[in-house]
């Protein structure tokens, strides 16, 4: 008999070594999540994807999955938990999505889609972050980065590198780039890397694509957050629905 | 029965969001036998009377807007964010980077092709706040309107739920932030 965790009232089956979030994706039950993604060493820091195990708030992408947890996923209380925190990462930074490149294909967005937010709640910060622009092929636009580090642990644990870190403290904490002149375009990164290609918003873009399929026409104007990410589409680019 | 009144008004806002209010077409004929407007860009009625909805795009980026949103505030028993710009400061909040000395400079004394640079001081021009800010800031917001713009079936949906006494909700298929 494999051992089982009740995930809504729902069994769920897992292997020792899976966390939460890895037995809920392999039985098709969809828990929001925004700083994992399959494959990548869990981080953790998001908190999206918190559910309650037996009465206790936890967050399901590091937790391993133990006989007879009962777990509460997608109930009303929690959703208004994960749509606090997505209005607090948009409040954080200057997400001003009409003119952003990513709209549409952009995780956060998606997922604020996905709970129902219609606005951020909280004062602006409007924090003043700068742009790197210096790589032939590749941007980086911190006003966008929600310091999810999937692109520091591409860089690390996939491409073999370490071009990224996130530095600092409070307001001030931001990614940077291991390079001597702290510029995208003296480190190692390549346009083929998934450092390139990871981030779930529009802070690492690659240059001159930002607009080949048109708006209304992306990932998330066509299909929801949680279909999307029970197929495991990695959104390297959006696929082209015009055909 | 006394049609339900609407004011609408454009602050720091490119008037898209009152093109796509227009672009519900032949539903306004529908929409004018339960609805009248107040003050509106759409008539140029110039002030607020008390009314039971008011639709209001745009930022606030000087003192005038600030003075229209309490005005519409104290007028409107419903007061909806529209756009963008109305719920994060959209677009115009972007010279939030830059202090309003750098955006002036920028915008008439240092830009190429500049004639006669000056910055304007004429006393009917709004003194320009610091920072843009969204509604939310400076008074209630009852309901929120994303978009840039929100469709027309959007404004279509809010205005009637609201007819009808229901709590709005927007379908997924008509919510979007661009
Ligand atoms: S990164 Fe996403 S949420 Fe932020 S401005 Fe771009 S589309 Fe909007
Ligand atoms: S640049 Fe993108 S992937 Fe990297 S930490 Fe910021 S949001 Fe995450
Ligand atoms: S997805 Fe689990 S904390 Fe971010």
């Amino acid at each position: 008999m494999s051992k089982t965790i009740k995930i809504d009232g729902v069994d769920v089956p897992f292997e020792d070594g899976q966390t939460i979030m890895d037995a809920a994706l392999a039985a098709d039950i969809y828990i929001p999540h925004l700083c994992h993604k399959p494959g990548l060493s869990p981080h953790g820091s998001c908190k999206l994807c918190t559910v309650d195990v037996d009465g206790r708030a936890v967050s399901s992408c590091t937790m391993p999955a133990s006989e007879g947890q009962q777990i509460a996923n997608n109930t009303p209380a929690l959703k208004e938990v994960r749509k606090t925190i997505i209005q607090m990462l948009f409040i954080e930074g200057n997400h001003l999505c009409p003119s952003c490149e990513k709209t549409g294909d952009c995780t956060l967005q998606a997922l604020a889609y996905h709970h129902d937010m219609l606005d951020g709640h909280f004062p602006q910060f409007y924090p003043r972050r700068n742009v790197d622009a210096s790589h032939p092929t590749l941007i980086i636009d911190r006003d966008r980065c929600i310091l999810c580090e999937l692109c520091v642990r591409a860089s690390r644990e996939v491409d073999g590198k370490n071009v990224f870190a996130i530095a600092g403290r409070g307001i001030k904490r931001q990614l940077i780039v291991n390079s001597p002149s702290g510029k995208l375009a003296d480190s190692d990164i390549e346009t083929e890397d998934l450092a390139s290609h990871i981030c779930p918003v529009g802070a690492i873009l690659i240059k001159d694509h930002g607009y080949e399929v048109p708006i209304g026409r992306r990932t998330f104007d066509l299909h929801s957050i949680a279909e999307t990410d029970l197929e495991q589409v990695i959104l390297k680019k959006t696929v082209h629905h015009d055909a | 029965m006394r049609k339900v009144r609407v004011a609408t008004t454009s602050l720091a806002g490119c008037f898209g969001c009152h093109m796509s209010f227009l672009d519900m077409d032949e539903r306004l004929v529908g929409l004018l036998e339960h609805i009248e407007f107040s003050r509106s860009p759409i008539n140029d009625i110039k002030h607020c009377e008390p009314c039971d909805i008011g639709l209001v795009e745009g930022a606030l980026c000087n003192a005038d807007n600030v003075h229209v949103l309490r005005e519409f505030r104290q007028n409107c028993k419903i007061l909806i964010a529209v756009g963008a710009c109305a719920i994060n400061g959209g677009v115009p909040a972007m010279r939030n980077h830059f202090t309003l000395e750098e955006c002036l400079n920028e915008a008439f004394l240092d830009e190429i092709g500049v004639d006669n640079p000056h910055i304007p001081n004429d006393v009917e021009i709004p003194l320009l706040l610091s920072k843009v800010h969204p509604l939310h800031e400076v008074v209630h917001v009852d309901y929120y309107l994303p978009g840039c713009p929100p469709p027309a079936d959007a404004f279509v949906k809010i205005i009637t739920d609201l007819l009808e006494g229901k709590e709005p909700s927007l379908p997924r298929e008509i919510l979007h932030y661009d």
